[in-house]
């Protein structure tokens, strides 16, 4: 699918909270909590994307062409919202990957997590995400 | 002595502060995080305003009407400092930017003038990077060596190892008054006899304490002692270092340029008498006289009253946090001031403040700057409730009540 429609239907799927913090923040936990864990042997310091207090690892592979990530945090919040970001990315090329604006995490209410003073890693994993599918371009093209 | 337990009147408190009636997040602001800034009283704001609205003109400078009454004020401002902290001498007030600015200032006039190599620097395992980078530059310029006092499982200084520690090549001893993430209130009176004895300086960061207590310089003797306005109801950017004449007299310019001097020409430069040689530039006018008044503000109300008002807040709120399942407090120091650490088993504190600020609540989590401590309890970092005589038991209740619905929601 699409980018642009992953990210409508995680809006739908967020529309039905409203404006209750609660359930939306009990549906981000229990995203975190389903996130396919990384593989232990990826979990290394090199894998570290360092936000002020959650860690997040981060792990980027090319599959025919398309980019598969898994990820990990410390923080459960954290690793929800990785969660909802690898699904949107996932299985995707490069350049649609470089390309991607993520504005759907503006439109379900959590703009605030974006913000590079919240320390989460968020905005930091997105970067490297986008890094590491633009080397893996370069790899495949080379 | 007798002495009269006044009560302090939190409602009429809190109404000094503007800010405390805001909402955040559909909730009423439930205000944890003073230890990091602590909010202001409306006549700090107004000392703030009138100055721009009546008073503004730049200082030490001009034969004007304005400037000389605005020059009038911030001297009043450093005598209500010297006399707050009960220095000396008010030449021994020194403005600056704040805490780390202070410390930053002795660090590089010391060192420059008085470290070399094979000196020791001693610091503690709880300070503040604040009270730790300075030192670690200054050794890593000069080849002078870093020691730190470590802490036992209370979080309390252990003063025999500090004992062991002194010897003849300790030149400076950095160490925090009141630490900003466990509480700990150090026995600095004694931590600079013993410094004294082997001729060591000594700098007290005084940070946080300064908002909580009494603090008499003359009384522990230290050499140095710090603080930063924001934390004690006042503005933020300006600070104060409190420097005993003869050692301020010994270091050299730390920053010089306009108001440092007393003539200069291309070949020499005599600089001014203390305090200007330190005060480089236009400094922070309205911050020097809104501290002052912030100070004025919380010696009308008493600090003997705030300590007692705020003691009985920590225990209220460590006796209801101790009933948290898997809570665990990080530092239990018998003398403790203000702030409250805690760790969750099982629970990253971003998620835990996450959770509390939806629900209104601002509490500071993370590694508060004190990243060795952190790693030293061997935890990602601590959940801080930090409190100020504005705070009330009934926002302690909610606070468990939202911890729990936090534990709640992550697991
Ligand atoms: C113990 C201690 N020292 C120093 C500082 C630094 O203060 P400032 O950032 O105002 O310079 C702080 C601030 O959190 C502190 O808590």
């Amino acid at each position: 699918m699409e980018i642009e429609k992953i990210e409508q239907e995680i809006i739908d799927e967020f529309e039905l909270f409203g404006k209750d913090w609660e359930s939306k923040y009990e549906h981000l936990i229990e995203l975190g909590k389903s996130l396919p864990i990384i593989d232990p042997i990826y979990k290394t310091d090199d894998k570290l994307i360092r936000g002020c207090q959650s860690r997040v690892w981060l792990y980027s592979e090319i599959v025919n062409g398309k980019i598969n990530f898994s990820a990990d945090s410390d923080a459960i919040i954290t690793k929800g919202l990785v969660a909802l970001v690898i699904r949107v990315l996932a299985n995707h090329t490069p350049d649609e990957i470089i390309n991607a604006k993520l504005n759907f995490i503006n439109a379900i209410g959590l703009k605030e997590h974006l913000s590079p003073t919240r320390a989460n890693g968020l905005v930091n994993m997105i970067k490297q995400m986008k890094m590491d599918a633009l080397a893996l371009k370069s790899k495949i093209s080379s | 002595m007798t002495q009269h337990k006044i009560k302090l009147d939190v409602t009429k408190i809190r109404s000094d502060f503007p800010i405390l009636s805001r909402e955040v997040n559909g909730q009423p602001l439930i205000y944890f995080d003073s230890g990091a800034t602590a909010q202001k009283p409306r006549i700090v704001i107004d000392t703030l305003t009138n100055y721009y609205l009546h008073d503004n003109a730049n200082i030490h400078r001009g034969v004007h009407k304005l400037s000389q009454d605005i020059t009038t004020k911030y001297e009043e401002a450093r005598a209500t400092i010297q006399k707050h902290l009960n220095a000396q001498h008010i030449h021994e007030i020194v403005f600056t930017c704040g805490a780390t600015d202070s410390i930053n200032l002795v660090a590089a006039t010391f060192g420059k003038k008085f470290i070399k190599a094979g000196d020791e620097i001693i610091v503690s395992e709880m300070e503040h990077h604040s009270n730790i980078l300075p030192w670690q530059m200054l050794c890593e310029e000069t080849g002078a060596t870093l020691k730190v006092i470590p802490i036992n499982d209370a979080g309390e200084l252990k003063m025999d190892e500090f004992k062991s520690m002194l010897s003849n090549k300790v030149k400076m001893v950095a160490v925090t008054h009141v630490s900003n993430t466990l509480g700990t209130i150090n026995p600095v009176k004694e931590i600079t006899a013993l410094a004294h004895a082997v001729d060591a300086c000594v700098l007290i960061d005084g940070a946080q304490a300064v908002p909580h207590m009494k603090v008499d310089v003359q009384n522990i003797a230290c050499d140095f002692y710090c603080f930063s306005a924001h934390k004690i109801y006042g503005p933020t950017g300006v600070g104060v270092l409190y420097g005993k004449e003869n050692w301020l007299n010994k270091l050299p310019p730390y920053r010089t340029g306009g108001g440092t001097i007393k003539s200069v020409s291309f070949n020499k430069t005599i600089y001014a008498d203390l305090p200007l040689k330190f005060e480089a530039g236009t400094p922070h006018i309205e911050g020097g006289i809104g501290l002052a008044a912030a100070i004025n503000y919380v010696n009308k109300i008493g600090l003997d009253t705030i300590a007692a008002y705020e003691h009985e807040l920590m225990e209220y709120a460590t006796e209801k946090l101790s009933e948290i399942n898997g809570l665990r407090l990080i530092g239990t120091a018998k003398n403790k001031a203000s702030v409250i650490s805690f760790f969750v088993d099982g629970a990253h504190p971003f998620d835990i403040g996450t959770i509390l600020d939806k629900q209104g609540i601002a509490v500071r989590t993370g590694h508060h700057c004190t990243q060795p401590l952190m790693t030293c309890y061997k935890i990602p970092g601590t959940i801080r409730v930090s409190l100020a005589f504005y705070n009330t038991k009934e926002e302690i209740k909610k606070l468990i009540d939202a911890l729990n619905k936090a534990i709640k929601m992550l697991n």
